[in-house]
């Protein structure tokens, strides 16, 4: 179960690059057990370090700039976490502190994954976010107003679907909603059967 | 006479009509409990989602519609065992083995006959079918729309809630349909319709879409290249692809070993057919695209976006971080560059009729002396019925190696991979920065184009050969 997510306040950290997929968030190479930690040396590997499979940090990459070691925020570009579901990327980003990234658009499945471990994909045009990285100051996220703010007069608010913002806001946990509903579940698929029995593999083989 | 139109009901999508089926009921705001039909798992991700549900003691709800495969990381030299090259990657296949068997889920293990790539393996044994629901956690999941099915990647978390609960929670898409109208050209392939898509409407040209694939030039395409268009709209953003079911799809299922039989079979298939978008149906977005004026794609830079026909040149828009990464320069022509290495597999272009359109342009010739290539067909079934004509010779002979089957080098997971810095001819789907190793600088492309390409030691248009 994730942290409650309520309101961030935090430099964010510019990373704005358009279609950053989770091969560059997290590459295959750094995934190297069955486990869903242990994954924050992977972060960002391709860039952050000097040569592939290295530890030396490359201190062009954003991600090693001291200004921006406390972020919890990026701002990315379109398409951000674009490429494998590996939920790895995610993992990581959440292991490594972070809890919002703010982009003009992102993967679908990188997207799902990201309410699911308690990181907010806010959804915020590129010109704001040109204005917030300019800024380079914090900003906050207030999640039940939709809405951030880097000072006074200077706010945008972004979109969200309800049931994501519930889960992140509370923190809860999919499956233990979706149990409860188990009997919905079982009315449901008592009908289907009928109609589609080939799906039912067990039964009808 | 519209007397009667107030009864009709409304035209629906092909889309709604697979939603619709699934929706166990409304959520809350305006989402849905959407019932999974079946889930997918790999050794690469599978073990983990399924010892974390063991741990929360969550069964796995319904183990016959549940199936997993050793294809991600497993080795593909011949005489393979669990070891593979990528370091500490035989834990993931014996974890994946023990939590299968745990799970009591059917798993195609490493030597299986029926082992391969899973979104080549779940067509061949009918275990997609039209109308259903499947998931995987793996983004090309999609693939498998082309069965007419609503078949998407999701992460392991999701992986998990479909397992313990038959569900999935969705918010609704919007709904697109891409018409390709008209006629392929000679040496155009389904990897070149969906490339010109993405070029054109750009890598988040999808996001927020479920897409159907339509017009003249899908429905004259066979099973396996409808795969492969529907196998990159994960590359579009788009929540999945698919395609309208139709003689070709049930010709192709029918006697498949999960496939429905006897009565069961002609029931489905009278169901099946209704699953079509109806005549004035609604989407959000439509897209047309004159099929007959595509010609063989290929990619420059480090999104599927980057790409563009085979006589033309790197944009003058291009990205510096990519040509840079790339080594190449705006204006440049792609045609004569030279190649390190050719890639025939994964996901997206191994099946039987790939490597029977890439033999019959590499009989009896030789591929250039200092190109690599490899060959890795996309299951063990497709191997066998490839040597069974004689492919696999043709493929050794012109200098390829061959391969078992498996996703091999589409992707670098620490172990296997072209040279560093080299410049591939892949016919899979991402040409990511290190995606097949590190530096390595990935060109996509129809198998056609690989095996010209291969055949000139540089990029090379597949045309000059026919």
């Amino acid at each position: 179960m994730a942290e409650p997510f309520t309101i961030l306040t935090s430099l964010p950290m510019p990373l704005i690059r358009d279609n950053i997929d989770t091969d560059q968030i997290i590459p295959s190479r750094e995934m190297k057990s069955t486990g869903k930690t242990g994954l924050t040396d992977g972060l960002f590997a391709g860039w952050r370090y000097t040569e592939i499979g290295g530890r030396e940090a490359d201190t062009n990459f954003v991600l090693n700039d001291p200004h921006y070691a406390d972020s919890q925020i990026i701002l990315g570009g379109t398409n951000f976490g674009c490429g494998s579901s590996r939920e790895h990327a995610v993992w990581a980003l959440a292991e490594y502190g972070f809890r919002a990234i703010i982009a003009p658009s992102f993967a679908p499945i990188f997207s799902g994954n990201c309410v699911r471990n308690g990181i907010l994909p806010a959804v915020i045009d590129a010109d704001a976010i040109a204005i917030m990285e300019k800024a380079d100051s914090p900003i906050t996220i207030d999640l039940s107003m939709q809405k951030i703010g880097i000072h006074e007069g200077h706010s945008w608010t972004f979109p969200i679907d309800e049931e994501a913002k519930a889960m992140l806001i509370e923190g809860l946990d999919a499956i233990d909603l979706s149990l409860k509903m188990a009997d919905d579940i079982a009315t449901w698929q008592e009908a289907d059967r009928a109609k589609r029995p080939w799906i039912y593999l067990g039964a009808n083989q | 006479m519209r007397k009667w139109g107030l009864f009709l009901p409304e035209p629906s999508s092909l889309f709604d009509k697979l939603w619709n089926s699934h929706v166990v009921t409304a959520l809350p705001g305006s989402g849905a409990l959407v019932a999974i039909d079946r889930v997918f798992l790999h050794e690469r991700t599978g073990a983990s989602a399924l010892n974390s549900l063991a741990q929360a003691e969550r069964p796995v709800a319904d183990p016959a519609r549940v199936f997993a495969v050793t294809d991600h990381i497993v080795d593909t030299r011949p005489g393979r065992t669990d070891k593979t090259l990528m370091p500490g990657g035989q834990a993931f296949i014996t974890e994946t083995r023990a939590a299968a068997n745990a799970a009591g889920i059917t798993l195609f293990d490493v030597n299986d006959p029926d082992q391969g790539i899973v979104h080549v393996i779940s067509p061949e044994l009918g275990i997609v079918l039209p109308g259903c629901t499947l998931v995987a956690p793996d983004s090309h999941t999609c693939t498998q729309g082309a069965f007419g099915a609503l078949a998407w990647g999701i992460g392991s978390s999701e992986a998990e809630h479909a397992m313990a609960t038959g569900t999935l929670r969705l918010n609704k898409p919007k709904s697109m349909r891409v018409c390709f109208f008209g006629t392929l050209a000679k040496g155009v392939t389904p990897k070149d319709m969906i490339m010109t898509l993405i070029a054109q409407y750009g890598a988040a040209g999808g996001k927020g879409h479920a897409v159907e694939f339509a017009g003249a030039a899908v429905s004259a395409l066979d099973m396996e290249g409808r795969m492969t268009l529907c196998n990159m709209a994960t590359e579009f953003s788009a929540m999945s692809g698919f395609i309208a079911p139709d003689a070709k799809t049930f010709e192709y299922l029918e006697g498949r070993r999960y496939a429905p039989k006897g009565s069961n079979w002609h029931q489905a298939v009278e169901s099946w057919k209704q699953l079509a978008s109806d005549t004035g149906a609604a989407f959000d977005t439509e897209i047309g695209i004159d099929a007959s004026a595509i010609t063989p794609m290929v990619s420059w830079g480090t999104s599927p976006e980057n790409a563009m026909g085979i006589s033309g040149a790197v944009p003058d828009d291009a990205g510096e971080r990519s040509l840079e990464y790339m080594a190449l320069d705006k204006g440049q022509k792609l045609a004569g560059t030279s190649i390190d290495a050719a890639f025939i597999g994964s996901c997206t272009n191994s099946r039987l009729s790939d490597l029977r359109r890439a033999s019959a342009l590499l009989k009896g010739k030789k591929i250039a002396n200092h190109v690599k290539a490899i060959c890795v067909p996309g299951s063990s079934r497709v191997k066998r019925e490839a040597e069974a004509e004689g492919i696999d010779a043709i493929f050794r002979e012109a200098g390829f190696e061959w391969r078992e089957s498996g996703c091999s080098m589409c992707f670098y997971a620490g172990g296997e991979s072209f040279e560093t810095g080299s410049r591939v001819v892949s016919t899979t789907n991402r040409n990511f920065e290190s995606r097949q190793g590190p530096g390595v600088k990935t060109h996509i492309a129809s198998p056609e184009t690989v095996v010209a390409s291969a055949l000139a030691g540089a990029i090379a248009d597949v045309r000059e050969l026919l």
